[in-house]
């Protein structure tokens, strides 16, 4: 079973980054990747690791991938969608919507009956992790704060700057 | 039961992948997405290790790459902004000012 699971993953990983190398249009790149990232997520959770799954998921294919859809559409390269299309994407975000919705209603049931044994055994493995960052990955954890300090400062400074300053 | 050599094949082939991808777009945006593929296949490489040996230390390096990486990408974003705001243009062929 896992071992389908892995091919299917690694197949659609594989095709979104081939997908996005063959896309002309960078925000079909961006959405292939943020495909691939999703599908990486996946294979991270195969990998007994839940919590870079879940990381994997809400920062990479999340975050980042969002903040690249900003920059694009701060270029503003290509024209809008056709508005004949207007209707399929109504449908498309109709169904998406339902299905996020029972995936809640699912996720919010199994939560209330007290969680499965896979849950548990993860959420020891998270413990262990957090133990880990606040002893032998303590320095490591506290520069990376800084770190983020600095980008945060250095593309404030970046992006204020107005053209021949 | 996954051999572990197979998520390292996967890692592999992404991390060429992205390096194909870095050297075939013309445009300074999809190249930096190329990066960020690179970067994912590493981190692939560090779980699946990770699970091979049995410690947990991959995954504490995993967190990490995220955290750098998400440093990178609005550092990098901001930059390609600015260079869009002065050229009105992203694509590489047109920023070849330091051609000898």
């Amino acid at each position: 079973m896992a071992l389908v699971i892995f091919i299917i993953l690694s197949v659609l990983c594989a095709g979104a980054v081939v997908a996005m190398i063959v896309s002309r249009n960078q925000a079909h790149s961006a959405l292939f990747l943020v495909l691939a990232f999703s599908s990486l997520g996946g294979i991270f959770g195969l990998l007994d690791a839940p919590f870079a799954a879940a990381v994997q998921v809400l920062v990479y294919a999340g975050a980042i991938m969002v903040l690249f859809l900003f920059a694009i559409m701060m270029f503003n390269l290509r024209q809008p969608a056709p508005p004949e299309r207007k209707r399929l994407r109504a449908v498309l975000g109709t169904g998406l919507a339902l299905i996020l919705f029972a995936q809640l209603l699912l996720a919010g049931r199994r939560a209330l009956a007290g969680g499965s044994p896979g849950a548990a055994a993860s959420g020891g493995d998270i413990a262990h992790l957090g133990r880990l960052l606040f002893s032998d990955y303590l320095y490591a954890f506290e520069i990376t704060s800084l770190l983020i300090l600095a980008a945060l400062v250095g593309a404030l400074a970046l992006a204020g700057k107005r053209e021949g300053e | 039961m996954i051999p572990p050599a197979a998520f390292l094949v996967l890692a592999a082939l992404l991390f060429i992948l992205g390096i194909v991808a870095f050297f075939v777009k013309k445009d300074l945006l999809t190249q930096f997405m190329a990066v960020e593929v690179m970067l994912n296949a590493g981190n692939l490489a560090f779980l699946a290790l990770a699970k091979a040996l049995g410690k947990a230390d991959g995954q504490m390096v995993v967190l990490f790459v995220i955290t750098v990486a998400a440093a990178e990408a609005v550092i990098g974003l901001a930059i390609i902004v600015l260079i869009f705001r002065q050229r009105k243009s992203i694509r590489t062929d047109d920023l070849k000012d330091l051609k000898g």
